[in-house]
């Protein structure tokens, strides 16, 4: 088990006890606490990845974590280029993190 | 009354924004975020608070003491998810803005032209390019520290924590209290080097004991959770396929040149590399500020730059860490408020924290042997996945000295970051390259043109202009 929420319980900061959202993440469902960035309720399941790259179709995760480098983009409710790290989650948000992939076929024709 | 905006709303300018008010300015802060404190008092949302917080910060009772005020102050506007795109200086200073949740599709433009403007926009890690460096589960020194501190979620199991600088220690401390297992923490300086920075007038060290307190206290943390800090060693590969599953670890000379047969494989589900920082400059640029030989604005003794009614504090002066920030921004808003004098005890701390960072600048600065551990595959751009190969060929084809040449043909640091993550570390590359090690123009990385990429249509919105300078305020 690799990445993954801090119990409540096991906390020395003791967070109050909180509302959960519930998003999709390329159709599954997944939930977290409200108040928490897309890509936290993500990594919070152990998983890493938020996108493909265009050119060397490559895994890409959080990397700056401060909006800063544009790494965790996703696609929220259609809208391409959100960053993961910097929006926060509401209850029924559908993430899709393979749009720069299927885009690029769509690219290619318009450029040839 | 005077109108004074501050952008950014980590310690410098929530200082600047106090500081401002007590010499009787209205005061507009505009923030990116939807929290104020900036990265360095990053803390869970309004929506789950927790009771003890203040055990994950340093001077949290000073962050309450300032927000409580600023937020109780009918005459200070907190503007929350401003991102602020441009600054112009066509007639006085003017700054645009746009409001609202972060890459959204439906936000408001707002202007201001205030009678002066308090730049803390503050630093981002600089984390040199390494083979493996863009697979998930490598990341920068702050985004574990906000995953941690914002969210109270571990970035990994074993995590391996490397580069350079005393922010290492309180990464790995966030680290170990959202639940990791730090498997070590790699300094590529030397004893040697960072003796060598800290040792010159150590009395000077004194004036700063708080800060000594606080490295002291990461120190005692380490014992505590017998993690080894390691000198002279840095991570110089990361593995996976999809994901990080091994490092590759090297002793590496002074100059940090990785040494041969030093390498050891470390199994680890997330690695945290922070090199040094790099001022958010953007916004100082767009404003005409004059920087220093260093790359950090460059003021004067009362924060100003030399753009007439715009002031700098925090980080994008130089790197000081939060007292000096503190002390900057509380100088910055008098100043700005258009006070003659500005409180002797924050020009005292200013003084004595600066010495501070030039220490910590001396001790752990980047060198330049760091190039020694990339691979002609190494990925340097990120956004446009660049290779040292595709600059190296590029470089010798053209024989180009220029880093604007080199840009246009490779479109290395042209992609969505516009060169925030790999732009200085390309001008390195380049000037390894060059026979006289230095470029023959005088192109940075840091200037561009917007200051956030905006969406076509929000571009075309007509901005609202707000709080006319003298004039029309309210």
């Amino acid at each position: 088990m690799g990445a993954r929420m801090l119990p409540a319980g096991g906390d020395r900061i003791r967070p109050d006890t909180t509302t959960t959202v519930t998003i999709t993440v390329d159709g599954e469902p997944a939930t977290g606490i409200t108040g928490q960035s897309i890509a936290g309720i993500v990594m919070a399941g152990d998983r890493l990845d938020l996108r493909r790259t265009a050119a060397g179709d490559r895994p890409r995760g959080v990397f700056c974590g401060i909006g800063v480098c544009f790494d965790c983009l996703v696609e929220v409710n259609g809208v391409q280029d959100v960053r993961a790290c910097q929006r926060k989650a509401r209850d029924g948000d559908a993430i899709n993190t393979r749009h720069d992939h299927d885009a690029t076929p769509q690219a290619e024709g318009g450029a040839a | 009354m005077r109108n004074v905006v501050i952008i950014g709303a980590g310690p410098a300018g929530l200082a600047a924004a106090h500081s401002a008010r007590i010499a009787g300015s209205n005061v507009v802060l505009l923030d990116s975020s939807d929290a104020l404190g900036g990265q360095f008092w990053r803390h869970l949302p309004d929506t789950r608070p927790s009771r003890n917080e203040k055990l994950l910060h340093h001077g949290w009772a000073k962050f309450q003491k300032l927000t409580v005020s600023l937020e109780s102050d009918e005459l200070v506007r907190i503007v929350r998810g401003a991102q602020v795109w441009a600054i112009d200086t066509l007639d006085g200073v003017n700054v645009h803005a746009i409001i609202g949740e972060p890459d959204g599709t439906q936000r408001t433009h707002e202007m201001f032209a205030p009678d002066a403007l308090i730049l803390a926009t503050g630093a981002h890690d600089r984390t040199l390019p390494f083979p493996g460096w863009d697979l998930p589960g490598v990341f920068t020194g702050g985004a574990a520290q906000s995953l941690a501190k914002g969210e109270r979620l571990a970035v990994g199991e074993r995590v391996i924590v490397a580069g350079a600088g005393p922010f290492l220690l309180p990464v790995a401390q966030s680290l170990v209290r959202a639940g990791s297992r730090v498997v070590g923490v790699l300094e590529a300086n030397r004893f040697s080097q960072l003796v060598r920075g800290w040792s010159p007038k150590p009395w000077q060290l004194f004036g700063a004991a708080s800060k000594g307190g606080e490295l002291a206290g990461y120190v005692a943390g380490h014992v505590r959770h017998r993690i080894p800090y390691r000198l002279g060693h840095a991570v110089i590969a990361a593995h996976g396929t999809d994901r990080v599953d091994s490092v590759t670890t090297a002793r590496v000379e002074a100059n940090w040149q990785p040494i041969a047969g030093t390498e050891q494989k470390v199994q680890v589900d997330a690695v945290c590399v922070s090199h040094s920082f790099t001022p958010r400059l953007e916004l100082a640029i767009a404003a005409g500020c004059e920087l220093t030989s260093e790359r950090f604005v460059k003021v004067d003794d009362r924060q100003r730059t030399s753009t007439q009614g715009v002031f700098a504090a925090g980080e994008i002066t130089g790197i000081g860490g939060v007292d000096l920030a503190l002390a900057e921004g509380e100088i910055a808003g008098r100043h700005a408020a258009g006070t003659e004098s500005a409180p002797t005890s924050a020009k005292r701390r200013r003084r004595i924290f600066a010495g501070f960072a030039r220490r910590i600048e001396a001790a752990h600065g980047i060198r330049p042997g760091w190039t020694g551990w990339l691979e002609d595959s190494t990925v340097i751009c990120r956004c446009e996945e660049v290779t040292l190969g595709a600059i190296r060929t590029t470089a010798q084809r053209t024989e180009s000295e220029s880093l604007r040449s080199l840009k246009l043909s490779t479109r290395a640091g042209l992609g969505i970051c516009q060169g925030r993550m790999c732009g200085r570390s390309v001008e390195q590359i380049l000037c390894s390259f060059a026979p006289e090690g230095a470029l023959r123009d005088d192109t940075s990385s840091d200037h561009r043109p917007i200051a956030s990429p905006l969406r076509l249509g929000e571009l075309a919105s007509r901005p609202r202009p707000t709080m006319q300078g003298k004039e029309h305020h309210d």
